[in-house]
């Protein structure tokens, strides 16, 4: 294994991981919050013991974002030195604007967490409100970094030399907007049909009814209301990059010849030596008007850049198809639920349409993932697009590969122990709140 | 503006020394503890650290942070050469983080708890040692940067006398702290005699071990203890370190719970200081004799000035708030069971 390819997998590893438990971690405390002001406001008891249970799962998933965030602070100088020495002072305002939201989400979920009977109660209310503004923010900043990476500004690049860097405007990048709320909206949309689904299954096992469906409605809101306002913002996001990286958006499209009124490409197998799909739907001038809002418009190909500076097209597509597709899924759920919730009540009960939701329940995840493939595999060979490429700056130290063995055994020893306990949690759900009722009749 | 940004990373590592130390001993008090009093000691462990232990970390990155802002030359060697320890430390660290909250955490109170204090307790353990010897390891004065063999380059620098020496005395630091700490906390005469045991034991681990710092010092040649001796500011410091230790000492069953805490912080914070007095402004002391100091290495500029403003706003954020939580949750009390 190359040391290049195994410090890519590594981070790639690193990054997939953290994802997934850093987008919980923000957006769990929101249904917690939602959830705990359903308490304060009618005295339900339920209410209260959802907010405990998900307050749970929020410090079990906070502190695995928090380790693995620490990790890849480390990480970025471990495997990619020469990019930190001189992306460090330039693209640094978002990390250390972001330790500051962080440390606030920490302290603040010191609070939330300890604080029951301890503090007024809206002010304990609110200290789990901050744990998800804060959580939030991060979230955005370390997004604005990466967007750094795609759309580097804030900085004049003269002879290799990067001067007159201004922190500002490389926190400001184009990028940055576009790419933050997707994620966001990500975030909502996976955690939201994740958190419905295991409940679904729950409501589907037959106890505790009115515990997990309270759950359910909460998570569901959430996640259908971010998936259906997703496709707005993908569709900002590829004008956007039509135009600012281009490269990426053919990659995405397996789009190799520049053309006027280019079709959009669904589906297939892209072949990179004959620089040609095949087996694919073809919807023509779709791509022209998807890309720059009119049929005729030209899209610009892999064709216009040398060989060397193309992304792994393969890669790119597949990954951009299963984003859109699962995505596709989730809108058609979200329309589903609030169809229901308007005419069909009596839908919600029944066993078909918990199923479905039960199915869907990590499809916001591959889709989220499949999205940062798109947008981390697309910006190939860069690291810093268009300025340093991505094997000038891996490390010296030879070996990587031990490393990325080691870290993937950890990675996957820690995302099985973090499953069994959540499975612990979710099974002990009924066990604490029958506690519970035997503890109320007896007094 | 740089100093701004050189007192907030002087702050931040004092911080996560003393706050993540005691974090730190708390588990390596643990692997000294015999079976009958452990969930005890776990549950006051619990109590007085796990509201302030997310916060007592985010020291670490906050650093971090400002190294590879504002000192990108000195994260990036560091990262290079020290790869190996710095990869080992982060294993401690996930190792720990997350077997505190699990151990917490599960549901269900069965054998996968001995996992989770396997893991905890041990990682407690490396995790200081590395740290300490990254710390060695940065002033030892054996990081070559036109090294080419993958001894020289890589091991060598951090696999010496001198740094593991550091790292074990950082070992016994934390215990020291850990164990001072919880004397205030016990209730219990049987467990106040236990944790007064352990605190002077520590201290005594924590001297012979400062002593092993010394002699590897000369070992290893590193200019250490001639230039702490000759200059009387590190002389003044070092002296009134070891006046707290024996204040500390004597105190430590009767004297009140803030006078010895404070005591022991004293004793850390003096200790810090003349080491970070000594080789001011030097970070990273190389073979060559080209040191990679706060001022040759710093981004000045924007870049410092940005992130010295960001740290500036952050803490008016972060302190008072910092400061309620570690208020609010100060009267804790030790849950003895029967």
């Amino acid at each position: 294994m190359e040391d290049l390819f195994a410090a890519r997998s590594q981070m790639a590893l690193s990054l997939g991981f953290h994802i997934i438990f850093a987008c919980i971690g923000m957006v769990m405390p929101f249904f917690m919050a939602t959830s705990h002001y359903k308490y304060l406001k009618t005295g339900n008891p339920l209410y209260k013991d959802l907010t405990k249970a998900w307050s749970k799962g929020v410090a079990i998933f906070f502190v695995t974002g928090a380790v693995s965030g620490t990790m890849l602070s480390f990480e970025l100088g471990l495997l990619w030195p020469e990019f930190m020495l001189h992306a460090g002072p330039i693209f640094g305002m978002p990390f250390s604007l972001e330790g500051t939201a962080f440390f606030i989400e920490a302290i603040a979920l010191g609070f939330f967490l300890y604080g029951w009977d301890r503090f007024k109660p809206w002010f304990h209310w609110f200290t789990g409100v901050v744990v998800g503004v804060s959580g939030l923010a991060s979230g955005i900043l370390v997004v604005a970094a990466n967007g750094w990476m795609n759309s580097p500004s804030g900085f004049e690049y003269v002879e290799g030399k990067f001067l007159n860097i201004d922190p500002v405007a490389a926190l400001f990048n184009e990028a940055w907007f576009t790419q933050a709320l997707h994620m966001t909206l990500a975030a909502f949309t996976a955690t939201g049909f994740a958190v419905a689904g295991i409940h679904a299954y729950m409501i589907l096992k037959g106890k505790y009814i009115d515990f997990h469906r309270k759950a359910f409605t909460i998570a569901i809101l959430f996640g259908a209301v971010a998936a259906l306002l997703q496709p707005i913002s993908g569709d900002i996001s590829a004008k956007d990059i039509a135009v600012r990286q281009p490269a990426k958006l053919a990659a995405m499209e397996a789009h190799f010849e520049t053309s006027k009124a280019a079709p959009l490409i669904i589906g297939g197998i892209p072949d990179e030596e004959a620089k040609e799909v095949n087996y694919a739907i073809e919807i023509p001038g779709a791509l022209s008007f998807l890309a720059h809002g009119d049929f005729e418009a030209e899209v610009i190909g892999l064709d216009q850049f040398p060989e060397e500076h193309h992304p792994p097209v393969a890669v790119v597509h597949y990954a951009f198809q299963i984003m859109v597709g699962l995505g596709m899924i989730l809108v058609g759920l979200s329309l589903l639920y609030f169809f229901s919730t308007w005419k069909k009540k009596n839908w919600q009960a029944q066993s078909w349409f918990l199923w479905l939701f039960v199915l869907a329940t990590p499809l916001g995840f591959i889709a989220l993932e499949a999205g940062w493939t798109v947008t981390e595999v697309g910006r190939q060979p860069w690291i810093i697009y268009e300025i340093m490429l991505t094997k000038d700056a891996v490390t010296p130290i030879p070996g990587i590969k031990y490393s990325f063995f080691i870290f993937t055994a950890i990675y996957v020893s820690l995302a099985g122990i973090v499953s069994f306990l959540l499975y612990r949690q979710i099974k002990a759900v009924p066990a604490t709140l029958a506690q519970k009722t035997m503890a109320n009749v007896e007094s | 503006m740089l100093y701004v940004v050189i007192i907030f990373l002087c702050l931040a590592l004092l911080m996560y020394v003393i706050l993540g130390g005691a974090d730190f001993g708390a588990g390596i008090l643990e692997i000294f503890t015999p079976a009958r009093m452990r969930s005890q000691l776990q549950d006051t462990t619990y109590k007085t650290i796990g509201p302030i232990w997310e916060a007592n970390h985010m020291w670490l990155i906050i650093a971090i942070v400002i190294l590879f802002v504002g000192f990108p030359s000195i994260y990036t060697t560091l990262s290079v050469h020290l790869h190996i320890p710095l990869a080992l430390m982060l294993i401690g660290i996930i190792g720990r983080g997350t077997a505190f909250v699990f151990r917490h955490y599960d549901a269900y109170q069965d054998d996968m708890q001995k996992v989770y204090n396997f893991i905890f307790t041990y990682s407690s353990f490396i995790t200081p040692f590395f740290l300490g010897l990254i710390f060695g390891a940065a002033v030892a004065g054996q990081i070559d940067p036109e090294a080419k063999g993958f001894y020289e380059a890589y091991i060598h620098p951090w696999f010496n006398f001198f740094s593991v020496s550091v790292g074990i005395f950082t070992v016994a630091i934390c215990g020291f702290l850990a164990s001072v700490f919880l004397v205030g906390e016990a209730k219990k005469s049987e467990v106040k005699a236990f944790v007064v045991r352990k605190a002077k034991l520590f201290i005594v681990f924590t001297v012979l071990t400062g002593g092993l710092v010394f002699a590897a010092s000369i070992i290893d040649e590193v200019p250490l203890v001639g230039l702490l001796l000759t200059e009387w500011i590190t002389i003044g410091t070092l002296v009134l370190a070891t006046l707290a230790i024996i204040a500390l000492w004597l105190n430590l069953k009767e004297g009140s719970k803030s006078l010895v805490r404070l005591l022991s912080g004293f004793v850390v914070t003096a200790i810090l200081a003349a080491f970070g007095y000594h080789y001011f402004p030097d970070l990273i002391i190389t073979k060559s004799g080209e040191n990679l100091s706060l001022f040759n290495s710093a981004a000045i500029g924007k870049p410092i000035d940005t992130l010295a403003w960001a740290l500036m706003i952050g803490s008016v954020f972060i302190l008072p708030s910092l400061f309620y939580l570690l208020y609010s949750f100060q009267g804790n009390k030790m849950v003895e069971k029967k």
